[in-house]
C-alpha cells in the first residue's frame, strides 16, 4: 500500500512545482470536494470508491463527498448537474460529446494545466480532450474497438484472421456456407450500426475523410460516401450478419455469438468480460483489426475515451485539479485500468498495460498500427443531433439496402441544416 | 326594543365564499405553477432556438416551418393517429367481456380478477412481455406460425407492423380497464326497465342496443376519455417495446418530443416544445369536446 502511495505524490510534487500553483505541496487541500461520477455497474463503481478513498488519505484536510449517478441516466441529468449548484468534478466523454457543454461554457477550461506540463504521458490523447485549441479536461481510460471472432470455429473451418477485405469477404463466404452468419449485432438501440460504418468508411475513404464527413464538410451524397456503402451491401447482400438485428440490443445479440451461430462481433473491448461470463474460454475467442480495404491506406481505429471534468462552476477549484492530477497520473491510471478493474487500456503512455490477451493485443494496435488517427465513436464524432438522424439511417440502410438513395439525401437535408 | 346590530366580523359575515376559497387555494395555486404555467412556458420555448444551456435566439415560428417539412414529424403524426382509431376498440372489446362476465356463476370474482388483471400490470411489464412474445425466433407467437407451417415474422422489427405490435399491446390492459368500468356501470342497470323491455318483446342485440346501452352512458363517456387520453400518452410502451425503431417508423409525438428536446442526443429545446405544442392542440380539440359534453349533460340533469 505504501508503495503505492508514494509514486503519485511524488510525481504530485514535480507537477505542482512545475506548474507553479498557490499550493506548496499537496497536503494543503481543504475543504469540500464534490465529484459527480457515471461510473454506476459494478466494477467501475468500486474503482471509483477506491480513487476517492485514496485520494482523501492522501489529502486528509479533503471532505470528498461522491455521488454515483447511473451511467444512462448521466447522459441527461449531467445537464442539470452542471447548472444547479456544480459539483467540482464530473464524468464525461471526450470529442464532439463535450461540445454543447464548451459551448455553453459549462466546462472550465484547464489548458494551462496541459500546457504547464501537469498531465506528462498523456500527450498522444490531448487531441480528444481539444475544442476550439483549447483543453476541457483529461481522460482516464479508452478502449479498442475490432472483430473479435470465435478462435474455435475459425480453426475448424480452416480460417486465418484476414488483413484485407477480400480476405475478410472469402472468409465470410465460409462461414455463410456452413450454416451460419458471420457477425452478429444487435442495431436496436442504433449505435452498433455506428461501428460499422465508422470502420468501413475509414478504410473505404481514410480517416481525414471520415473526420472530415463528422465536421460537416463533405456531403453524404458525396460519390466517397456511396463506396463505403457499396462495400457494407457487399456483406449484407451476402448474408453476413444475423437476421432481425434491428429487434436486438447489444446484449441480446450476444446469443449467436456464444451459441456459434454468428462467429463474429464487431464490439469495442467491454464485450470481452460478457463472453468469458457466458462460458467462452480464451482459447474460443480472438481478436483481430478491421481488415484493410484499400491497401497501404492507414489504418484509422475507434477508440471511445472516457473523460474528467472541472465544471466552470466548481467551488473548489485547487482540489478538483489535484483529483485531475491523481487519476492520470500512471501508477493510477496502470491499477484502474487493470484486469481487477475496469480491464481497459490506461491514457497515460508511461503506465504499465494489464497482461490480458485482449487489452495488449488493443493496446500494440493502437499504439503501432493507428497511424491513421483515432475516432472516438460515431455518436461521438458527430454532433449529437447529426449523430441519432445518421444511425437511424444506418439501421434503416442495414434492413432495407435499396433506400440508400433516400436515406443519404436524408442524411443530406439534416447536414445542411445541422451544420450551418 | 332596539335593532339588532350586526357585529359579526367580515369574516364570520362572508365565510360561506370564503371557507370554499380557502380550500380551493392550495390545490389551484399547485395547478397554476406545475400545469398552466407550463403550457404557455412551452409555447414560449418553442418561438426559440435553445439547447436548454446556452442562450436562447428567437426565431419565431421557424420551429413549426421545420416541423412541416420534417418526415419523423408526419410519421409520429401518422402513428397516433392510429393508436387513437385503433385504441377505441378498447371499448367494445371491454364491454364485451363486461357483459360476459355480468352474470352469477360460481368463481366469476375470479375470473373478473383475472380479466382485470393486466390492467394492474406496469405499462413497462406489458411492453416486455409483448415484447418477449413478438421475438423474432424464440416468441411464443412465431412458435405458433411455425407450427402451423406459417413464416415467421418479426412484429417489432418490420416498420410496417411494428405501431400494430405494440397497439395491440395496449389494447390488453386499456381493455381490461373500459371492462371494469362497464362491470361498474352494469351494476347499476335498472332490472325493471330490463324486465319492461322483455315484456316488449326486446332480446339479444336489440336489448343491448335499445335498453342496456342508453343506460351505460356515464360509463361510455368515462371509457372514451381515458382510451383517449391513453392513446395520446402511449410512451411508455413505445420506449420499452421499440424505442422508436425501427428506424423511427413508431414514434408518436410524445416520444419525439422526448427524444428532440431531453434524450440522450436531444438538445433542441425549441423544437421539442413546439412538438409539445401540437400535441397540446390535438389533445385540446379532444378536452374541448369532452368539457362541453359534461357541461350539457349537467345541464340536463338540473332541468
Amino acid at each position: 500500500m505504501r508503495s503505492i502511495i508514494k509514486t503519485p505524490l511524488a510525481v504530485l510534487a514535480a507537477t505542482t512545482m512545475l506548474s507553479g500553483m498557490a499550493m506548496a505541496d499537496g497536503h494543503g487541500l481543504t475543504g469540500d470536494l464534490r465529484i459527480f461520477s457515471d461510473m454506476s455497474n459494478p466494477a467501475p463503481r468500486a474503482i471509483m470508491e477506491g480513487l476517492v478513498e485514496e485520494f482523501g488519505e492522501l489529502h486528509p484536510g479533503l471532505e470528498i463527498e461522491l455521488t454515483v449517478v447511473d451511467r444512462e441516466a448521466w447522459k441527461t441529468q449531467i445537464r442539470n448537474a452542471l447548472t444547479a449548484n456544480p459539483p467540482d468534478v464530473v464524468n464525461w466523454y471526450a470529442a464532439n460529446r463535450m461540445g454543447p457543454y464548451v459551448d455553453a461554457g459549462l466546462f472550465m477550461d484547464i489548458t494551462d494545466m496541459w500546457d504547464a506540463g501537469d498531465f506528462a504521458g498523456l500527450e498522444s490523447v490531448r487531441g480528444a480532450m481539444t475544442i476550439d485549441d483549447r483543453q476541457w479536461g483529461v481522460p482516464y481510460t479508452y478502449y479498442q474497438w475490432g472483430i473479435y471472432y470465435r478462435e474455435d470455429i475459425f480453426n475448424e473451418l480452416g480460417l486465418s484472421e484476414p488483413t484485407t477485405f477480400e480476405e475478410e469477404i472469402a472468409n465470410c463466404q465460409v462461414i455463410v456456407d456452413s450454416g451460419r452468419s458471420c457477425y452478429t449485432i444487435g442495431s436496436r438501440y442504433l449505435w452498433t450500426a455506428g461501428g460499422w460504418f465508422d470502420y468501413l468508411n475509414m478504410r473505404t475513404n481514410g480517416f481525414d475523410f471520415h473526420m472530415e464527413l463528422a465536421r460537416g464538410e463533405v456531403a453524404w451524397t458525396d460519390e466517397r460516401v456511396r463506396e463505403t456503402f457499396a462495400n457494407w451491401r457487399r456483406l449484407i447482400d451476402m448474408g453476413a450478419f444475423i437476421d432481425d438485428h434491428q429487434t436486438y440490443s447489444w446484449q441480446e445479440a450476444l446469443p449467436f455469438f456464444v451459441n456459434g451461430e454468428a462467429t463474429a462481433y464487431l464490439m469495442g473491448n467491454f464485450v470481452v468480460p460478457h463472453l468469458r461470463e457466458a462460458g467462452l474460454s480464451d482459447d474460443q475467442i480472438d481478436f483481430y483489426q478491421f481488415p484493410a480495404i484499400v491497401e497501404g491506406m492507414p489504418m484509422g481505429e475507434d477508440a471511445p475515451t472516457d473523460t474528467f471534468h472541472i465544471p466552470s462552476g466548481a467551488q473548489n477549484v485547487a482540489a478538483a485539479q489535484e483529483f485531475l492530477r491523481f487519476v492520470t497520473s500512471a501508477d493510477v491510471q496502470a491499477r484502474i485500468n487493470g484486469p481487477d478493474g475496469l480491464g481497459q487500456l490506461p491514457v497515460n503512455a508511461n503506465a504499465e498495460v494489464a497482461d490480458d490477451e485482449f487489452i495488449q493485443q488493443g493496446f500494440e494496435m493502437l499504439s503501432q498500427n493507428a497511424t491513421g488517427g483515432i475516432a472516438q465513436f460515431f455518436d461521438r464524432d458527430w454532433p449529437a443531433e447529426m449523430a441519432s438522424i445518421g444511425m437511424e439511417g444506418l439501421q434503416e440502410f442495414m434492413v432495407f439496402p435499396d433506400n440508400l438513395d433516400d436515406i443519404l439525401e436524408r442524411l443530406e437535408d439534416a447536414r445542411q441544416r445541422i451544420y450551418e | 326594543m332596539t335593532p339588532a346590530t350586526d357585529t359579526r366580523s367580515w369574516l364570520q359575515k362572508n365565510r360561506m365564499t370564503v371557507t370554499p376559497l380557502l380550500f380551493l387555494l392550495p390545490g389551484l395555486l399547485f395547478f397554476v405553477v406545475y400545469v398552466i404555467s407550463p403550457i404557455f412556458q412551452s409555447f414560449n420555448i418553442s418561438l426559440y432556438d435553445w439547447d436548454g444551456l446556452g442562450e436562447a435566439t428567437y426565431i419565431g415560428l421557424d420551429n413549426y416551418r421545420e416541423l412541416v417539412d420534417d418526415r419523423a414529424f408526419e410519421t409520429s403524426l401518422w402513428n397516433n393517429l392510429k393508436w387513437l382509431a385503433l385504441y377505441l376498440l378498447a371499448i367494445p372489446a371491454g364491454l364485451f367481456i363486461a357483459l360476459f362476465l355480468n352474470q352469477t356463476v360460481t368463481g366469476i370474482r375470479l375470473y373478473k380478477s383475472l380479466f382485470f388483471f393486466p390492467f394492474v400490470l406496469s405499462q413497462v411489464v406489458v411492453g416486455l412481455v409483448f415484447s418477449w412474445f413478438y421475438l423474432p425466433r424464440v416468441g411464443l407467437l412465431n412458435a405458433v406460425l411455425t407450427f402451423f407451417g406459417l413464416d415467421s415474422i418479426n412484429v417489432l422489427g418490420d416498420p410496417d407492423l411494428a405501431t400494430y405490435g405494440i397497439i395491440a399491446a395496449g389494447l390488453w390492459p386499456q381493455t381490461a380497464y373500459c371492462m371494469i368500468l362497464y362491470l361498474t356501470g352494469l351494476n347499476a342497470v335498472d332490472p325493471e326497465q330490463i324486465e319492461a323491455g322483455r315484456l316488449d318483446g326486446a332480446k339479444g342485440w336489440k336489448m343491448l342496443w335499445h335498453v342496456v346501452l342508453p343506460q351505460l352512458k356515464p360509463a361510455t363517456f368515462i371509457a372514451f376519455v381515458v382510451t383517449i387520453i391513453g392513446a395520446l400518452r402511449s410512451f411508455d410502451l413505445i420506449s420499452i417495446m421499440t424505442n422508436g425503431g425501427p428506424f423511427g417508423s413508431t414514434r408518436v409525438l410524445s416520444f419525439m418530443m422526448f427524444e428532440q428536446a431531453l434524450s440522450e442526443y436531444g438538445f433542441r429545446m425549441g423544437y421539442g416544445s413546439a412538438i409539445a405544442v401540437v400535441l397540446f392542440l390535438i389533445m385540446l380539440v379532444f378536452i374541448g369536446y369532452f368539457l362541453w359534453q359534461m357541461w350539457r349533460d349537467e345541464r340536463a340533469a338540473r332541468h
